[in-house]
């Protein structure tokens, strides 16, 4: 199981911003070690937020994602207290849900 | 609905629009995602005499640079494996907002599906394998995929290098 993610949710003016680390190698498949063989690629590939149990955002991502993906958005109409949930399933099936509270 | 329409570019940046367009259009097509672009890519698009042209030959005028789609990020990356980018556009009816770097082996970074529960805002951070320009493409609901563009240069690449 992967370490968990860091998720801060910043409620302001009705609005929450969303803050999330995940920790993950993004092996992009380019990259050789010190024998020369090729690191496999190894990269999350699909992330989705629930805002509330209701789904909020997905996204499709690439190799070309930094390693410990960093990612900010912002939630309309959150108030303190809200939940949300991130799932992210990477390109060998394993996957990671984290949940926070909105602050 | 206001309709947006790109300003005329002087003559003597209409070789570099059109360049940047078609060589957008390359990297769109490339990932799979759209087909009608697919269909539409050709020689056209290459041998075209005006932006207009080009724009044309790709698919109806779908692709356009947008002043309502931002890009935010460094003009030099001291590491490329860790590149902070921001994508968004003022634009209402994107459905769905895009990162490309143009001279990654894979140059689709990310992918993001707007929904009505965000604002179609996004940071996260991008490998560049080199310096290379660098797209944000907001896809409209009615097909029109609208770029903002940045060159990036990297003093220490990623991938391994």
């Amino acid at each position: 199981m992967a370490e968990p993610m860091r998720i801060r949710a910043q409620a302001s003016g009705g609005k929450a911003t969303v803050r999330i680390l995940m920790a993950h190698e993004m092996e992009s498949g380019q990259r050789k070690d010190e024998a020369g063989r090729i690191a496999p690629a190894w990269f999350i590939q699909e992330v989705t937020v629930t805002h509330n149990g209701r789904p909020a955002l997905s996204a499709e991502w690439g190799p070309g994602v930094s390693k410990n993906p960093y990612l900010q958005f912002v939630l309309k109409d959150a108030r303190p207290g809200d939940t949300v949930a991130v799932h992210w399933k990477d390109n060998r099936g394993e996957t990671r849900s984290d949940e926070a509270t909105v602050a | 609905m206001k309709t947006h329409s790109a300003p005329h570019p002087p003559a003597s940046s209409r070789r570099q629009v059109l360049g940047q367009a078609a060589a957008l259009a390359g990297l769109l097509v490339g990932t799979g995602l759209f087909p009608r672009l697919a269909r539409a890519y050709s020689d056209q698009a290459f041998g075209a005499k005006t932006v207009q042209d080009a724009l044309g030959a790709l698919g109806g005028g779908a692709l356009a640079e947008s002043a309502d789609v931002t890009l935010s990020g460094p003009d030099i990356a001291e590491n490329g494996a860790l590149v902070a980018f921001g994508l968004a556009t003022t634009l209402p009816g994107a459905r769905q907002l895009l990162l490309l770097v143009e001279k990654n082996p894979v140059p689709l970074v990310a992918l993001f599906h707007v929904s009505p529960a965000v604002e179609p805002a996004f940071s996260l951070r991008a490998k560049l394998a080199q310096s290379s320009a660098v797209y944000a493409v907001a896809v409209m609901d009615d097909g029109r995929a609208l770029y903002a563009r940045r060159e990036v240069r990297v003093t220490l690449g990623s991938c391994g290098t």
